[in-house]
Formats: C-alpha cells, structure tokens, sequence
C-alpha cells in the first residue's frame, strides 16, 4: 500500500469520510441560521436544541408509534418546524421591533428550557436508533470501506442544502422571499403577506435543524446533549462564511467539515480547536466573512 | 444597535447631573453595612458566592449595558482566571493575594487577545464570535496537562494573606472577598461615571456619529472589553479561593449564559441591577441544586419571561417608579 506523509490511505480517507460527515450536519445547520438570519434578522440560539429535537422525535415516532425512519425523514421536520411557528408566532414576533441582541437572548433561554426538559424526560446517557435496514452494511471502495448510511447522509445533505439554494435563488417564492429581506414594506405593498412569509421562513429553518437531526440519530446516539456544543460550531462556521450568502454557508459548511477531518489526521490535538483557530484568522484578514458582505 | 437604548432607566442615567447622586451613596453605604452584618446572620460560604458572581454580572455589564456589546463569552476569562490562581496557589504555592494577582493578569491578557479580534464584528456576530472563542479556551482547558481536565484542580489552599493572616476560617475569608469585590464595584462605578464612560455610552447610543465626532471608538470598545475581562477574572480568581476549586464548569457557556442572565434579570445599564440579578439566581441555584435538569429549564424560563415581559430587569422597573437612576 502507498502511504502520503507517512499517513496510511485508509486513516486519510476514514478521517476524509468524517469530516464530510460532519460538514454535512455544519452545512445544514448554518444553512437554516443563514435562512432565518436573511429574513428576521435573529440569530436563532435554538437551533441547536431544535436539532436534538429532531433527533428525539424520530426515535420517539419509531419507539411509540412505529414509524420507521423513512417516515420520520418528511413527518419530524414538519412537526418540529409547527412548533417553531408556534414560537415563532407567540414570542419571536413580538421581539421584531427591539435590539436584534432581544431574539438572542430569547432563542437561548428557549434552548435552555428544551434541553433541560428532555434531559429530565430522557436522562443523559443516550438512546440507540438503528440504522434502516435499507442503509446497513456498506461498499468496499478498494482504497477504504464506505458504510452505506453515511454515504447517504452526505448525499441526503446535499441534496437538501442544493434544493433549499435553488428555491431561494431561483424560484417565484425565493424571489419574494429574498425582495422581502431587503425591503419588507414595499413586498408587503405589492400584497405580499410577509409577517406570514416571516413565520413560515422560521418554521422552515427549524425544520432543516430538525431534518439533520434525523439524519444525525442513527449515527450519534440520541441525546439532550447533541445540539449544545455542535451549535456554537455553527456559529464559528457562520461567522467565517458570513450569513449574506446561502451558498456561502454550504460551501464554508462542508468545507470546514473535510479540514477539521485532515486535522484529525495531521494534528490530531487540534481538531477540537481547527475552526475556532480558522475563525480568528479570518476575523483578522477578511472580518466580514468569507461570503459576507460589510454591515 | 444598543441593547437598552429602549429602555428608560438608562436614558435617565444619561442625563444624571455632574458629581455623585447622593442616593448612591447611601445605597453603597447602606450595602456595606450590610455586608458586614450578613456573615454573622447567613452562611458566609454563600454569601460569598453571592458577592464573586455580584463582581462577575458587574463586569458583564459594564461590558453590555454600557458599552452595548453582548459578549456570550464571558467564562472564558471567568475560568481562565479560576485556573490560574487555583494552579498557582496550589502548585507554585503562592500567596492568595498574588494567586489573584496572576489569575486577574492572565484574564486581562486573554480579554485583550479576543477582544482585538471581536470587536472587528458587530451586533449578534460580536455574541456569536465571543461564545465560539469561549468554547476554544473550554476546549484547552479541557486538554491541557495543568487543568485537570474533567476533575478540575482541587483541594486549593486558601494559604495566609501576605503571608501573615490565614484564610482557612471562612468568615476571615469573607471581609477579604468582601473588600475586593467591593473594590471592584467602586472602580466599575467609577469607571461609568468617567469621561472614558461617557464617551462608552455615546458609542452604544450612536456609534457612527460617535465615529464623526472624532472618537476612536475601536479603542474605546477594546478598552472596555478588557476591563470587563479583568473585572470578571478578579472575579473568578476570588471565586477559585473561595470554593477551592477550579473546574470545566466555571469555563463552560453555560456559566457565561448565567451570568448574562443574572445581568438581564437584575437589570441592563443599571448600576445594582446585576448585583440583584446574581443574588437572586445563585440563592435559586440554592434552593433547587436537588432539582437536577429542573434549574435549567427554570433558568430558561427566567430568560424567557424577562426578555419577553421585563426586558428593564428588577432593578430597572424599580429606578422607574423612584423617577432616580439607580
């Protein structure tokens, strides 16, 4: 077998492998924050918990009522994303007025009270959802072992992230939607009903959120924990794509997914720490981001 | 892009007439007093929590309330701090005074590193940039060979003031945290009521037109984000000392959630607001330690209800009623 820098293929393309993985769960996320961010201007602090959410209620819907993995991927999105219009609709909306820093502040106490509930509910240690039948076993690429469900989940992402890119850019409904983040009063005048389009966009966010945590469930175990920490990765990856840009948060996504995973090849005690390090070197070089555009 | 350029307590405190009200200091004084009762009342080992988490809100909130800036990051030089004292009265075997000292110093060096970087970026991005560099120091601090990783650094001598007076009883220990934290809160007011502070609050009214007016406002940000960072590592060193232990916790974005919250519910831009806030939530912290999960979802909900119903926090609402600046 060849070996590069002394690395054996195997570890390269298996830590390769993770990092897309990872970039895949980044990419939706920030995709959602970005999303939410272009038409309410609210970093949503709940993302994360809406996550775990997700994850939680597709291990429910299979546990209590049997429905199995490929009927919790269209029904869990659209049942965590009506309780994000419900949030939307009694709280979130009544913050539209003040300091962006109010929606913040809002969304983390939201996230507290999720995952404090599911943690009294679940406990910590984590729940097993096994992975569909259909997914199991995996592909013997000759350089490295490809399981079959992760192979689905990066393809699952990008079909996802591509086809919420192609709505907003290139559709009727993205073009209102993006008119709308730009001037909301002069949509509104057209006829538009953007305190509804608000509503909807932020169930929709949610919804992505909640769409990778089904994908995430039968890869991590399910647990309150999830979204905490993964969340403020986002936001590091955020910051360094910049939210103007919905394909800027894809590409900086997966991006920063495949170099935290040569990380762990290289300089495996930084992996933890890559994309805060990359963080600072662009708020040095270039601080509106890398897709950002200047406040 | 102020957080509480709505609400009408500050722009009372905008207006405030030259010199000290005397409010105030009666208020400062009748706090002392206090203070120097409640160890022979209470529990001095609470009391003491109170006052570490009173300075730590305090310097949040000259941070927030006053230079505008909402740092998520505010553990990291809480924590650091925490470390840095803790290992250099336990390994080194310092004085306690100069474990705080070095614990204060280091919190001050770091605040200066991520503070040069945030302000580079404005409004929820300056939050979101603190909070992801808080995580990289909970990151360190969970990898590196002198912090103990999971178990923290235990069993930290409180050792001899100057040598001389020990610390080990717990109401000697109380008047020494009492006169720092004291001092902290004077030099905070202080620090308000400066010019520097009034030149702080025109660039969270208007930063642009603070910008045409001629004012360096970069520097006044970073300047302000590294008292703040002191201010809180003073804090979390006295902290250190006090509970003789320095763990991932005190570093974690929980704790710098906490402190946002003890600030939002006593009161952005108000003077004892914070002071309030971290009062009540390290005695509701108290209460319901036995309750688990429980205290998160109620801190939560305490976010929640605040931001939605009571965004002025307790103090606030109170300096509303008294028509005085509090």
């Amino acid at each position: 077998m060849f070996e590069l820098l002394g690395i054996p293929p195997q570890a390269l393309f298996g830590q390769l492998l993770l990092g897309l993985i990872n970039g895949s769960f980044y990419a939706l996320l920030s995709l959602g924050l970005a999303v939410i961010f272009g038409l309410l201007n609210i970093i949503n602090f709940s993302h994360g918990a809406q996550y775990m959410m997700g994850a939680f209620v597709a291990w429910m819907a299979l546990t209590w009522l049997g429905i199995p993995y490929w009927g919790a991927l269209i029904i869990v999105p659209l049942v965590v994303g009506a309780s994000g219009v419900v949030i939307e609709r009694l709280m979130i909306s009544r913050l539209y007025h003040l300091d962006h820093l109010y929606g913040l502040l809002l969304t983390f106490g939201l996230a507290l009270v999720i995952q404090g509930l599911f943690r009294n509910g679940f406990g910590v240690s984590g729940l097993p959802y096994a992975i569909p039948a259909q997914l199991s076993g995996g592909q013997n690429l000759g350089f490295m072992f490809l399981p079959n469900y992760r192979g689905w989940v990066v393809l699952a992402s990008l079909v996802v992230c591509f086809g919420t890119w192609f709505a907003i850019e290139r559709t009727r409904l993205g073009a209102y939607l993006r008119a709308a983040t730009e001037n909301p009063t002069l949509v509104g005048a057209f006829g538009i009903n953007v305190p509804r389009m608000i509503t909807l966009t932020y169930g929709f966010g949610v919804a992505l959120a909640a769409f990778a945590g089904v994908l995430a469930a039968p890869i991590y175990s399910v647990n309150p924990n999830m979204g905490a920490d993964l969340i403020i990765v986002v936001f590091a990856v955020v910051v360094i794509g910049g939210m103007g840009s919905i394909l800027g948060a894809i590409l900086t996504g997966f991006g920063l997914g495949i170099v935290e995973g040569l990380t762990k090849v290289f300089y495996p005690e930084a992996s933890s720490v890559a994309i805060f390090v990359i963080m600072a070197i662009v708020l040095l070089v270039k601080p509106a981001g890398l897709f950002g555009r200047t406040a | 892009m102020s957080v509480t350029a709505n609400t009408p307590s500050v722009s009372a405190a905008a207006t405030m007439p030259i010199g000290t009200p005397r409010h105030h200091i009666a208020i400062f004084a009748g706090l002392l007093v206090l203070l120097l009762i409640a160890p022979f009342v209470l529990y001095p080992v609470f009391i003491m929590k109170i006052l570490c988490f009173a300075l730590f809100a305090s310097a949040l909130n000259l941070l927030l309330g006053f230079g505008g800036l909402l740092s998520f990051g505010h553990a990291a030089f809480f924590g650091s701090a925490s470390y840095v004292t803790a290992h250099a009265a336990k390994v080194w075997g310092l004085t306690p005074e100069v474990a705080i000292l070095l614990g204060t110093i280091a919190a001050a060096f770091l605040g200066l590193i991520i503070g040069a970087l945030a302000i580079r970026r404005q409004g929820i991005y300056f939050a979101m940039v603190t909070l992801a560099f808080a995580q990289m120091v909970f990151f360190f601090a969970l990898q590196a060979p002198f912090t103990g990783g999971e178990d923290g650094i235990q069993a930290v001598p409180r050792g001899s003031l100057f040598g001389m007076i020990s610390l080990a009883n717990d109401t000697t220990l109380y008047f020494v945290v009492l006169a720092i934290v004291f001092g902290g809160l004077l030099a905070i007011y202080r620090i308000i009521h400066s010019p520097f502070g009034q030149v702080l609050k025109a660039i969270r009214d208007n930063e642009p037109r603070s910008i045409s007016l001629g004012y360096k406002v970069n520097r006044y940000k970073l300047a302000v984000f590294v008292m703040s960072a002191t201010l809180a590592g003073l804090a979390g060193s006295t902290k250190a000392l006090v509970f003789q232990l320095a763990s991932l916790t005190d570093v974690y974005w929980t704790m710098s959630g906490e402190v946002v919250l003890m600030t939002l519910l006593g009161g952005m831009g108000t003077i004892f607001g914070p002071l309030v806030g971290a009062a009540v939530i390290v005695t509701m912290q108290n209460y319901f330690a036995s309750f688990g999960a429980w205290v998160t979802v109620l801190q939560g909900t305490i976010f929640v209800v605040s931001v939605m119903l009571f965004r002025e926090g307790i103090i606030g609402v109170l300096s509303r009623w008294i028509r005085k600046p509090l």
